[in-house]
């Protein structure tokens, strides 16, 4: 049969985000992939520099509405390191228990996702039932189920209250059994394991190739988490550890989720029994001129923030990198020569999220050179506020 | 002649056939949306979508080979219509003997839904629907060789008749087939055949939503995809129709609860399996289903 291109992208059921990947089909089977990004830039990291050092922390929030507090926590923690002090011990507590609670939600999220990309709609509506309660927990302790503001340079911006510890802890505790039905139901079922097991195979060759991060690189073998490697925040105080598996299949993707599930909830019960009474910021005033790095393992891998303030109010640069940007390259590999069935769960199984993954460069079409660079956009952009300006007559 | 058409066109034919079709794809919904902690469309739903999809508006994609795209949605419905009013006209009008062989061309009429699902796909001129449309056909040649060894189990058992009003009556005085071994063996493997027959999950690669958008009906909007849906939704009735009618005795209104529990054990699997690939698919009705269908045909002629 002859070679078609079937497009996933930009629009298609699959993913609900601006992504684009030609599958260059022969018969049934990828032959190639064109991994094609960037519909939905937003000059986050330019914006970053007109907001004061207070606002990056909510601006960054909304970069990507489910790890929307991976990018807050690698931020302050770059602000941190910029300034070399240390959070009260109460704030690196409550971080890490919002954290934490994220990579629960996030986690179930994509497991219903999962099922749903398989045709298992099953999965999909139980998953994202007992995703609930979990958002029921952020909306109590946080005021919203999405997007917290929680994260404050310096320290934590609100409280987490005492009284509500032992309905949190109950709440978590609930959710084991229904993990163990989930754990129990993908892991059993005949019909899952065919789907998945044995379907697009990173090696630990690949994975360090490609520079994963996260559970796609946990699922190859590769034993990294930013978490144990670089302690920050509360993670050395607290009993866990990293779940990895051999497999490099979607399979073994999936379970590294549902076991990171489990360390999750452990680690938040850990954090509020040990949180200590005190206060929960240290009232930071003004950011001397410096960089900082800030990283934190969200759950789709390492988010690294890098801060240079030149002493003014706002950063002078903010740069981002997100886990996805490293993990969504690896289809290249994974996807060539399995058939399209497996290419949409496999493409699904790095748990992407394209949004914080955008970048932009002008080229031309038929050369592919580079045809600006940073000195470039400036000039662009300050031509056009000149331009507003004269035609505002100011 | 007035008498047929009334047949054909109202009475067990296209009209009532429908309706029933309809209560039953609500049935389908509200249980899978209660299996899945949701609460379910109201009972007239399937009837709402139905109306709304016809006033819709239809689109002719400029590659589409125009005459086969227009006729072929018709095909399947004409054929879906025709063998409802052959299936329910055995088991409810005690006056209507059937045809000798009416179940050979029962067989040939259930497979016409199937083909006129590839002929719409393939003249829609879009790469996903004929990608839809391939594995469609590799579908129909997987379920039909254990679709129609396992329907000669109930061939054997009555000693070779060919009438389904006659198969009926055996098992009326002889006890149904489903009690024997032979006959719950090709019984189940029916029930996966008509899973796949309805194009329901784990066998509905060929409209794979997340993997290709819809595939065989991705091209077809408005009346055109009504039909396409209320084509399906009567095979969904005539299917368990004809497998009570071959194993249990044959149906009547008291017997109601026969076609539920059929129905209740097709939304089950759909609702507690992931999509199968298409080479899975063919290896699955290939290889398990056909020995068991050929298992089944050699117990019965043992007699068992």
């Amino acid at each position: 049969m002859s070679r078609k291109i079937i497009p996933i992208g930009p629009y298609h059921p699959l993913q609900e985000e601006p992504e684009f990947f030609k599958l260059h089909v022969d018969g049934e089977t990828v032959v190639d992939i064109d991994i094609e990004l960037g519909y939905n830039h937003r000059l986050v990291e330019k914006i970053s520099e007109s907001k004061n050092f207070d606002q990056v922390a909510f601006m960054v929030e909304r970069i990507c509405g489910i790890c929307s507090t991976s990018h807050p926590f690698a931020y302050v923690n770059a602000i941190d390191d910029l300034l070399g002090v240390k959070p009260p011990e109460r704030a690196l507590y409550i971080r890490t228990a919002i954290g934490e609670l994220e990579r629960i939600h996030s986690h179930l999220l994509w497991l219903g996702l999962a099922g749903h990309f398989l045709g298992y709609n099953t999965v999909w509506m139980w998953a994202w039932r007992y995703r609930e309660p979990v958002l029921d927990i952020f909306e109590r302790i946080t005021g919203n189920r999405q997007n917290y503001g929680m994260m404050k340079p310096g320290g934590a911006r609100r409280d987490i209250f005492e009284e509500d510890f032992p309905w949190i802890k109950k709440t978590l505790k609930e959710l084991i059994p229904k993990l163990d039905m989930f754990k129990g139901a993908i892991m059993d079922d005949p019909v899952i394991r065919m789907r998945t097991e044995g379907v697009g195979v990173l090696t630990k060759e690949d994975a360090r190739d490609y520079g994963l991060v996260g559970p796609t690189a946990r699922a190859s073998g590769v034993n990294i988490d930013i978490r144990r490697d670089d302690p920050y925040a509360a993670y050395d105080k607290v009993e866990w550890q990293v779940c990895t598996h051999e497999g490099g299949d979607v399979f073994s993707k999936a379970v590294v989720r549902i076991l990171e599930l489990y360390q999750s909830i452990n680690i938040v019960i850990q954090c509020l029994d040990k949180m200590p009474k005190g206060p929960i910021d240290s009232g930071i005033k003004d950011i001397p001129p410096g960089e900082g790095i800030g990283r934190h393992e969200a759950p789709r891998g390492e988010v690294v923030h890098y801060i240079m303030a030149d002493g003014g109010n706002s950063p002078a640069r903010h740069k981002i990198r997100a886990p996805s940007f490293m993990n969504v390259a690896s289809n290249k590999k994974a996807v060539i020569g399995e058939t399209i069935s497996d290419a949409t769960i496999i493409l699904a199984a790095v748990d992407p999220c394209y949004c914080c993954t955008e970048r932009m460069a002008v080229v031309d079409y038929k050369t592919g050179k580079k045809m600006m660079d940073g000195q470039d956009l400036i000039r662009l952009s300050q031509e056009k506020t000149e331009k507003i300006k004269n035609k505002l007559g100011r | 002649m007035l008498k047929y058409l009334f047949n054909f066109v109202i009475f067990p034919g296209f009209l009532f056939t429908a309706c029933f079709g309809l209560m039953a794809c609500w049935i389908d919904r509200k249980v899978t949306s209660r299996i899945q902690w949701r609460v379910g469309p109201p009972w007239y739903q399937p009837f709402m979508d139905l109306v709304k999809l016809s006033i819709k508006e239809i689109i002719v994609p400029r590659t589409a080979s125009k005459e086969l795209f227009f006729l072929s949605p018709m095909l399947g419905l004409s054929a879906a219509t025709l063998v409802s009013m052959l299936v329910w006209l055995v088991n409810i009008d005690p006056g209507s003997k059937g045809f000798s062989g009416d179940i050979i061309v029962i067989v040939y009429l259930l497979t016409i839904p199937a083909i006129a699902v590839i002929l719409g796909a393939s003249a829609s001129g879009n790469p996903l629907a004929s990608l839809g449309a391939s594995r469609e056909i590799k579908m129909v040649m997987a379920y039909e060789l254990p679709f129609i060894i396992s329907l000669i189990v109930p061939i054997i058992k009555s000693h070779g008749l060919l009438r389904l009003n006659e198969i009926i009556n055996y098992q009326v005085a002889n006890g149904p087939f489903i009690t024997s071994l032979s006959g719950i063996i090709a019984f189940i493997v029916m029930i996966f055949c008509i899973q796949a027959k309805l194009g329901l999950v784990p066998f509905d690669a060929s409209e794979a939503e997340t993997e290709i958008m819809g595939g065989t009906f991705i091209e077809y909007s408005g009346m055109l995809l009504a039909i396409f849906k209320l084509t399906k939704t009567m095979l969904m009735v005539v299917l368990p129709l004809f497998l009570i009618t071959l194993f249990w005795q044959g149906f009547s209104f008291l017997s109601l609860w026969k076609y539920v529990i059929i129905l209740v054990i097709i939304i089950l699997i759909r609702n507690t399996n992931p999509r199968v690939r298409i080479d899975q698919a063919v290896r699955f009705f290939w290889g398990k289903m056909t020995l068991l269908a050929v298992l089944a045909v050699l117990l019965a002629v043992k007699g068992l």
